[in-house]
């Protein structure tokens, strides 16, 4: 189990413009598996994207809508992508701002999948 | 417990003719599996062309998906072949709405009132285009983004306090959910900053969330403010950035108006 979400995460980082990516718990916020992490630490961003995950997933719901299954927060330096998996799990990548979004995109449907 | 789609399903294969098709279509649209709703639906009116039940499945299911006009051309088929049937009156009533239309929608709604004089949901939804069309006479303009197809009831501004602004967010079955969605997103566009800040990302521009049923874009069009754009799944991933922009321009020459 550690070799395919150590490979899972590996492949998404090999995306260009990926700095890091992690394997968190949505319920909590944990890091549970992390490639990568150029300069960031991986706790924070896995309570953050917890948190941005939690909410909008709830938004999603009272909104009548099925749950979401990727979020990316796109700011002017890079931006942050979740992907939501149905085992409670949540794949998550920092990119910089010239990364191939439409790849991480892709990359992390994949991955979160394959997790499910 | 044997799920009743499967039950269903293997009841049509036995029999195409059956009309069991209007459960199984109905039952695949609640759980938001629309192409295989939309397929039985196509077939079971294709099947019985002079049905009116069928027809009103059919434009159900196209109204969940965001596509207002076969909706509507669904719907008035239905009417035709049933003139009394309340679900076409109030679903054509609901297009009306969610287009910006609320004389339109005011009619079909009085209309399916008269059917069903008891009906609470008709009551509430008429005094919401009554009140609509209050706002649209005042002349103040209550919703920036009225009578651009499809933003209606799909676009929403909001105060950094998760208060609404403007605008409004309906549900598939077009409940008014905008309030409860604001509240949740109190505080919102903090996290974001602060998200950004801590990730050494810069400025954080926008929330982009992909569902299966729906995408929605959340952006800060002006300080203290979030814009909620909600759009059918199957808009292309790219051109949400470019509809936010445009909602954006929008919701900051309304704040302006309203200054």
């Amino acid at each position: 189990m550690r070799q395919f979400l150590t490979e899972t995460l590996d492949q998404l980082t090999r995306a260009d413009g990926v700095r890091g990516a992690l394997l968190v718990a949505a319920e909590d916020g944990l890091v549970i598996a992390e490639a990568a992490m150029d300069g960031v630490e991986a706790a924070p961003v896995a309570a953050l994207a917890a948190s941005l995950a939690g909410r909008l997933l709830k938004v999603a719901e009272t909104a009548g809508q099925a749950p979401p299954a990727l979020i990316h927060l796109e700011a002017t330096e890079g931006g942050l992508f979740i992907a939501i998996g149905e085992s409670g799990l949540l794949l998550v990548a920092v990119t910089t701002a010239d990364a191939n979004a439409g790849e991480v995109r892709l990359a992390l449907l994949d991955g979160a999948g394959r997790l499910s | 417990m044997t799920d009743p789609i499967e039950t269903w399903t293997a009841e049509l294969s036995a029999d195409p003719d059956s009309l069991v098709f209007l459960q199984l279509g109905e039952a695949l649209r609640r759980r938001r599996l629309l192409d295989g709703a939309l397929a039985v639906a196509r077939g079971g009116a294709q099947r019985y062309p002079e049905l009116a039940d069928a027809h009103d499945l059919l434009a159900r299911i196209l109204s969940d998906r965001g596509e207002g006009d076969a909706a509507f051309d669904a719907w008035t088929m239905a009417l035709r072949l049933k003139p009394e049937m309340v679900g076409a009156l109030k679903g054509i009533g609901f297009l009306c709405y969610r287009m910006g239309d609320f004389v339109h929608a005011l009619r079909q709604l009085e209309a399916a009132a008269a059917l069903v004089p008891d009906d609470p949901t008709i009551g509430v939804a008429i005094a919401r285009v009554k009140a609509r069309l209050e706002e649209q006479a005042s002349g103040l303009p209550a919703d920036p983004f009225l009578g651009t197809e499809g933003w209606h009831g799909a676009t929403m501004l909001l105060d950094a306090r998760g208060r609404r602004l403007a605008g409004s967010l309906l549900s598939p079955d077009g409940d008014d959910r905008s309030d409860a969605i604001a509240a949740q997103l109190t505080g919102v566009s903090r996290e974001a900053s602060r998200a950004a800040i801590l990730l050494d990302l810069g400025y954080w521009q926008s929330i982009q969330v992909e569902g299966r049923s729906a995408q929605l874009v959340l952006t800060e069009p002006a300080k203290e403010t979030v814009l909620v754009i909600q759009r059918p799944a199957d808009t292309p991933v790219g051109r949400l950035p470019l509809i936010a922009d445009r909602a954006g321009a929008m919701a900051r020459r309304w704040l302006e108006r309203m200054a």
